[in-house]
């Protein structure tokens, strides 16, 4: 039968492709953005996992919230890439050093 | 039986487009796996008993967040083979942060599975005469109320942001003044004359 550790192992396995996709793509924030809401997607397979396997709906609660998060974070990510892009003409993470901070 | 084939399949299909996210040459390319990883994970909710989840994630991830990505990717005009320069380069970095973060998860998962920590008792206990979405709805509109209304006025302010941030004033572009035409009456717009015999009308 399927227990909640096949869950955290799936979990475990896109959670770490997301974080090595953030490494590999490092000039490309597109890419980043999207390995972000793979570790988010990660993340929330884990609480509708647990929230399964415990018989306690919370963790599906929290996964909603996760999920509003997630689409707020990818708007206002990709508004600032837009007109990042529109004042620079590239989207290359190395060339985004104007404040030296 | 047929949960555990169904099971191995939408895992292996979460991983594999998952995997393909990351190393696909076109972002174009990227945002289509990411569609496919996301239909798999919705896939896998279904199986535990989350439908409510699992169609949010349809709705929300693929309806929404994916073609927002796929809006953006197509909206720049980007060379995106100079992009993937240095991507050999940072791989093994990026392979020896992956693994330990793997065994570091593993590790944790171990350590729960072998019975050290103990849960808490259960917050809302599920049951079964009512459906996952009846449910949900009940815990979301009594107790967790205000925090719904936070993550309302989270999305109400990451659309104001997002607006805000992209809108463009044009300069030297004339448009429609709804409120001028509307604004204007016929006595100020019109002017009868009479002129006289070859004396024209001033204007």
């Amino acid at each position: 039968m399927i227990s909640v550790g096949h869950y955290l192992a799936v979990s475990a396995v896109l959670f770490t492709l997301g974080v090595l996709g953030i490494f590999i793509n490092r000039k490309n924030i597109i890419v980043i953005l999207m390995a972000v809401e793979l570790i988010l997607l990660a993340v929330n397979i884990n609480l509708v996992a647990f929230s399964a396997a415990l018989g306690d709906l919370v963790g599906q609660v929290f996964a909603m919230f996760v999920l509003t998060v997630a689409a707020g974070e990818a708007a206002i990510g990709l508004a600032i890439l837009v007109i990042y892009f529109r004042g620079r003409g590239t989207i290359a993470v190395d060339d985004a050093n104007r404040m030296k901070g | 039986m047929i949960q555990l084939i169904a099971f191995w399949l939408f895992a292996v299909m979460v991983i594999a487009s998952a995997a393909m996210v990351i190393f696909a040459r076109n972002p174009v390319h990227s945002v289509m796996w990411l569609i496919l990883a996301f239909f798999n994970a919705a896939g896998l909710m279904l199986l535990a008993g989350a439908e409510f989840i699992a169609m949010l994630l349809v709705i929300v991830y693929v309806g929404a967040v994916a073609v927002l990505f796929l809006f953006v990717v197509m909206m720049l005009n980007i060379d995106f083979a100079e992009l993937r320069a240095g991507f050999v380069r940072y791989l093994p970095l990026g392979a020896l942060v992956a693994i330990i973060l793997a065994a570091e998860l593993v590790v944790a998962v171990f350590a729960w599975s072998a019975g050290q920590i103990d849960l808490a008792s259960r917050v809302a206990p599920m049951t079964a005469d009512k459906s996952n979405i009846q449910q949900i709805g009940e815990l979301l509109y009594t107790r967790y109320i205000f925090l719904f209304e936070a993550a309302g006025i989270i999305l109400l302010v990451a659309m104001i942001g997002a607006i805000v941030l992209t809108h463009r004033q044009r300069g030297g572009v004339r448009t429609q003044n709804i409120a001028a035409q509307v604004r204007r009456r016929s006595e100020e717009a019109t002017r009868l004359v009479d002129p006289g015999v070859g004396q024209g009308v001033e204007l």
